[in-house]
């Protein structure tokens, strides 16, 4: 190779990967990896819904009792959410720096909806995110929320199975958490499969297999996640109201 | 055969263009793309007009010099040929309107009408699409044994012409198709063991500084590829690369 006969001062290697395409790629699907494992285990813990209220309330109640723990973890979500956004945009500003003149007619052959939407489905998922955290975390955007209290064993817990039935029996709240999960299930029919291609743990074999249950888990959840809202705008919790 | 054509017409790289319609009449069907732009530019010739400028050389799908995005696919890749060269007119509908643009990326600057420079892969290879070998007579070409599975798949890489088409496919302008085809063509044979690391490194570096996008793996690239290249490539390439730089960073040579 040539001599190098720059004096700028060497990026440490660790710096040039961080910031190279590959490296600001793997971040997004390494970060991408914690999200996925996030809202499955949230819908799990969703899911303790349909086993009662005493169930989900004192599951509740655990995790609060995690006290300074818990904030551990949503400080740790919350950076893993900045960084997916922060490299995302990068990425974004960069790609679209790299093609000055549009197509006048560009027909794509192998691009899917969801590959295509990725930014507009992420976009729509980080607001909705706001909304939900608004909603059933700090409980403002229905202040009542904060006093529905009930009795687990003796104890008084905050009543988290009221506050759901009460909050989805609101129509137009049951549409947004089930628009916005459609656009998460959009996200992730091409986020699962693309972050092991990104990861380099993909090969031509595996790859339609990913693609496969990569979807199939991003609807999986969808499902899973919308069956609650569903189910109280179909009547199920409404002995709670009482 | 008769067409519409409507052509991207730019006088120099930083002079605006414009699509300019032409009709290109009573063209044979067994006339190649690249001949029917000949008998189009014939006509405009004798008519005192300006030809249309594209890229051309071998005409056998071989050099990777023609290019052209047709009807908003490079190579008219969609009508299942190769490249643009190789396309035929009976591909195409009696009457049909076809849009042609040059191959759009920031790093391909356009040197008028459909013609691009795409000197940036040359640099992209001069960065380390090479191996070094001592000259003087050949050695026994058998003494260096290569798995059949290794030799097919290098091969399979080997197949890249660098015509761009994956550049002017991809949503966003990103070069991974081609870089993750020369760097896996030479990483995966003996010869190119030994600059293994530095030759992903290398090449990575001045593809980002070229100013290509970044994969977001919407495989339009392999989609139209004239020789086939699968993407299964980008993703060994990032895994590479990722062992390279954690090599380089724990301070190993090579
Ligand atoms: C909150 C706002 C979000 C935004 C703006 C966003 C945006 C994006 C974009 C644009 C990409 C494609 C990057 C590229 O390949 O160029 C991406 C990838 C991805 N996102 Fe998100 N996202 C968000 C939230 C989420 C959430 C909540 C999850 C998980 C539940 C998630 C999981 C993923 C995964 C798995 C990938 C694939 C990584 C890869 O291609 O290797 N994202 N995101
Ligand atoms: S002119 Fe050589 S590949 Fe088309």
């Amino acid at each position: 190779m040539g001599v190098s006969t720059s004096s700028a001062k060497s990026v440490s290697p660790l710096a040039a990967w961080l910031f190279s395409s590959i490296g600001k790629k793997t971040v997004v699907a390494v970060t991408g990896i914690f999200l996925v494992l996030f809202v499955c285990g949230h819908l799990l813990g969703n899911l303790t819904f349909f086993l009662g209220p005493d169930i989900i309330n004192s599951y509740a109640k655990h995790l609060r009792d995690l006290g300074p723990f818990l904030w551990v973890i949503r400080a740790g979500l919350l950076a893993i959410l900045v960084l997916h956004i922060f490299f995302t945009v990068s990425l974004w500003k960069e790609n679209h720096a790299a093609r000055p003149e549009k197509y006048v007619v560009k027909n794509h052959v192998k691009a899917t909806i969801f590959s295509r939407t990725m930014r507009l489905s992420g976009l729509i998922v980080f607001a909705f995110v706001i909304f939900h955290i608004l909603h059933y975390t700090a409980r403002t955007i229905d202040p009542a929320f904060q006093h529905y209290e009930t009795d687990l064993h003796g104890e008084m817990v905050h009543n988290v199975y009221k506050m759901m039935v009460v909050g989805f029996s609101v129509p137009w709240v049951s549409a947004i958490y089930i628009v916005s999960l459609g656009l998460l299930a959009f996200h992730l029919s091409h986020g699962i499969a693309s972050l092991f291609q990104t990861l380099g743990l993909s090969n031509k074999q595996l790859r339609p297999r990913f693609e496969f249950a990569g979807r199939a888990l991003a609807w999986l959840l969808f499902l899973g996640f919308t069956s609650i809202p569903v189910a109280v705008l179909l009547g199920v919790g409404r002995e709670a109201l009482k | 055969m008769n067409f519409h054509l409507k052509v991207w017409r730019q006088k120099a790289s930083n002079a605006p263009g414009k699509l300019e319609s032409y009709e290109a009449k009573n063209i044979p069907a067994e006339a190649s793309f690249l001949e029917m732009l000949d008998i189009v530019n014939d006509d405009l010739v004798a008519k005192g007009q300006e030809p249309i400028a594209f890229d051309h050389d071998c005409r056998e799908g071989i050099c990777g010099m023609c290019s052209a995005v047709i009807n908003g696919v490079p190579h008219g890749k969609d009508r299942g040929v190769g490249t643009t060269c190789q396309l035929y007119m009976r591909k195409f509908q009696d009457g049909e309107t076809i849009t042609i643009e040059p191959f759009r990326a920031g790093s391909f600057p356009i040197i008028r009408d459909l013609s691009t420079n795409r000197a940036a892969f040359d640099r992209i290879i001069q960065a380390g699409g090479f191996i070094s070998e001592r000259s003087g007579s050949a050695p026994e070409a058998n003494s260096v044994p290569i798995p059949k599975t290794i030799a097919d798949e290098a091969m399979d890489a080997a197949a890249c012409i660098g015509c761009g088409a994956c550049v002017a496919a991809c949503p966003n302008s990103s070069a991974m198709l081609f870089v993750s085809a020369k760097v896996n063509h030479l990483n995966l044979l003996p010869q190119g063991k030994p600059e293994k690391h530095r030759r992903v490194l290398g090449m990575v570096k001045q593809m980002d500084a070229e100013g290509f996008g970044n994969c977001s793996n919407y495989y339009e690239c392999e989609a139209v590829c004239p020789a086939h290249v699968p993407a299964s490539f980008i993703t060994s390439m990032n895994r590479e690369y990722t062992v390279a730089a954690a090599r380089k960073s724990a301070g190993a040579t090579g």
